[in-house]
């Protein structure tokens, strides 16, 4: 065999182009349940690289009935999944048998496919949250670019697991209400907000329940900014910089 | 030699606008021995009858565990049944992994006919000869479908297919209208003296009948025969209390069981005015 034909590799397989970094990617979203069902938020920021470059983009969708999905990540890949999911949710209801697919299948199905893509080395990049209600049962979820899947009462992606997280296991009960649930949910996004530089003020909230999904108009959360911790940031972490 | 010009292949049609290798292949579904199932709102139950192919053999297995909440009765070809058993099961567990939940019963049974109606319009292939019936628990409750080879398929509240099963069907029709609410019990009990119904003067007993449950809290399973004898003995004294002789209709064709892979020379009653069976 010469050596032409071994630099030349014919297959198909190693031909494709696959994604190894994200172009233009939204930050965190964050999630909880709540009495009646599940809340999620998100900013609407994407930024290309680390450019804030769109400041209006909707990072949660509603799937089906009774399932709503948020990501973090490259948007173009959640644009790719909302493809596959629209299909899904589609074909599901050809079947018009009575049957449709909870917000548990959905979460299996996006696990699947999260998995299968990082298998094949050409991984969708995003984290998602998968929530939603079905015949009174609340399901709260999450999957990330490698496949990693878990259920929990309140989750987040990205920065969000770092800095929404930790509120949430102080303040989350599962009995709260939609109005504590909402500013616990603000109280996260504003944390982020002011932590995470590719956060922007300008998020929505959607809530899920039994009756169905709502998603709020994008609205602006009230901040101050003269917080001693930011005028000299690195006081408290001497010999960083 | 042929008595019938457009019988030879599936795919042509006689002028009265029939197929009759598809009705054929219903044929050898009748000539199976009985299949029977029926249904509350909360468990399926099915029964078959266990016929030894000769007297130095055992019987063919007819009722196959497709996945927990799915079982499958059959009467005709078993060797079919089997094929399309493994490819219920393979469908259940491809659903499961894909979506991690349980296939709808009726989801499974339209890919069942849908497989089964190609065969009807494949010159190279032959229509499946076996008929199932399908029970099975999912989200809307319970459900029985009677899948058969010409690629329709029905929700019943209970039915029979197989050998004398018209039997069975006289005595399932006057009483469906209770299996609703019936309790499992009931559900086994009535299935065993729907069996028995199809036997014909032959004694009932566990050992030439098999009883499968899935309901509501309880995985599909084939009752083991310990079980099943004690159910018989339990019923069959009530029986002679309240349950009149057998029916006579239905049970006058030939009484010697003309079991699944029997041999050809033994084919149907001639006088049923279906498609002429000598070849």
């Amino acid at each position: 065999m010469s050596s032409v034909e071994l630099n030349q590799p014919k297959n198909s397989l190693s031909e494709i182009q696959r994604t190894q970094y994200p172009y233009v990617t939204g930050t965190s979203v964050v999630a909880l349940k709540y009495k009646d069902g599940i809340l999620m938020a998100s900013d609407m920021g994407a930024s290309y690289g680390s450019t804030l470059r769109y400041k209006s983009v909707e990072r949660i969708k509603p799937i089906g009935k009774h399932s709503l999905l948020g990501a973090t990540g490259e948007l173009s890949d959640f644009q790719e999944l909302l493809r596959y999911l629209d299909e899904l949710i589609l074909y599901d209801n050809m079947w018009d048998d009575g049957n449709s697919l909870g917000p548990k299948e959905v979460h299996n199905y996006l696990t699947r496919i999260m998995y299968n893509r990082r298998n094949k080395f050409n991984p969708l990049w995003n984290s998602l949250i998968l929530g939603g209600v079905k015949n009174g049962q609340k399901y709260l979820g999450t999957v990330n670019m490698i496949g990693v899947h878990y259920e929990d009462d309140h989750v987040a992606t990205g920065f969000g697991n770092h800095l929404a997280r930790p509120i949430l296991r102080e303040e989350w009960h599962k009995d709260l209400s939609f109005e504590d649930g909402v500013k616990i949910l603000e109280k996260c996004m504003r944390v982020l907000l002011y932590r995470d530089r590719s956060a922007v003020n300008k998020l929505q909230i959607a809530k899920i329940t039994e009756e169905g999904v709502t998603i709020s108009q994008p609205y602006a959360l009230k901040t101050f900014w003269g917080f001693n911790a930011f005028q000299n940031p690195t006081a408290a972490a001497e010999g960083s910089w | 030699m042929f008595r019938n010009q457009y019988d030879t292949d599936v795919t042509t049609w006689s002028p009265a606008g029939r197929l009759f290798q598809v009705e054929y292949a219903m044929e050898a579904v009748k000539q199976g021995s009985a299949a029977i199932g029926l249904r509350s709102k909360t468990h399926v139950v099915l029964a078959c009858v266990n016929k030894a192919n000769s007297e130095l053999s055992s019987h063919q297995k007819k009722i196959f565990h497709v996945a927990d909440h799915i079982g499958v009765a059959i009467a005709g070809l078993t060797a079919d049944g089997r094929v399309l058993s493994r490819y219920m099961r393979s469908e259940c567990i491809n659903y499961n992994y894909t979506y991690d939940s349980p296939l709808p019963v009726g989801r499974l049974v339209v890919q069942l006919a849908d497989k089964a109606q190609v065969c009807t319009q494949r010159s190279w292939k032959r229509p499946y000869g076996v008929g199932l019936l399908v029970g099975g628990l999912d989200e809307s409750g319970a459900h029985l479908y009677y899948n058969c080879p010409s690629g329709n398929y029905f929700e019943y509240q209970a039915f029979a297919i197989g050998s004398r099963s018209q039997a069975a069907k006289t005595y399932l029709e006057r009483r469906f209208e209770s299996f609703k609410d019936s309790s499992r019990d009931d559900l086994i009990k009535d299935a065993l003296i729907a069996t028995r119904e199809t036997l014909q003067g032959e004694k009932l007993r566990s050992s030439i009948c098999t009883i499968a449950v899935v309901g509501a809290g309880e995985p599909f399973h084939i009752l083991d025969q310990d079980t099943v004898q004690k159910l018989i003995d339990a019923f069959e004294i009530v029986a002679e209390e309240d349950v009149p002789a057998a029916e006579s209709g239905g049970a006058d064709d030939q009484s010697a069981a003309l079991e699944e892979g029997a041999p050809a020379d033994q084919g149907a009653a001639p006088d049923e005015g279906v498609a002429p069976m000598d070849i």
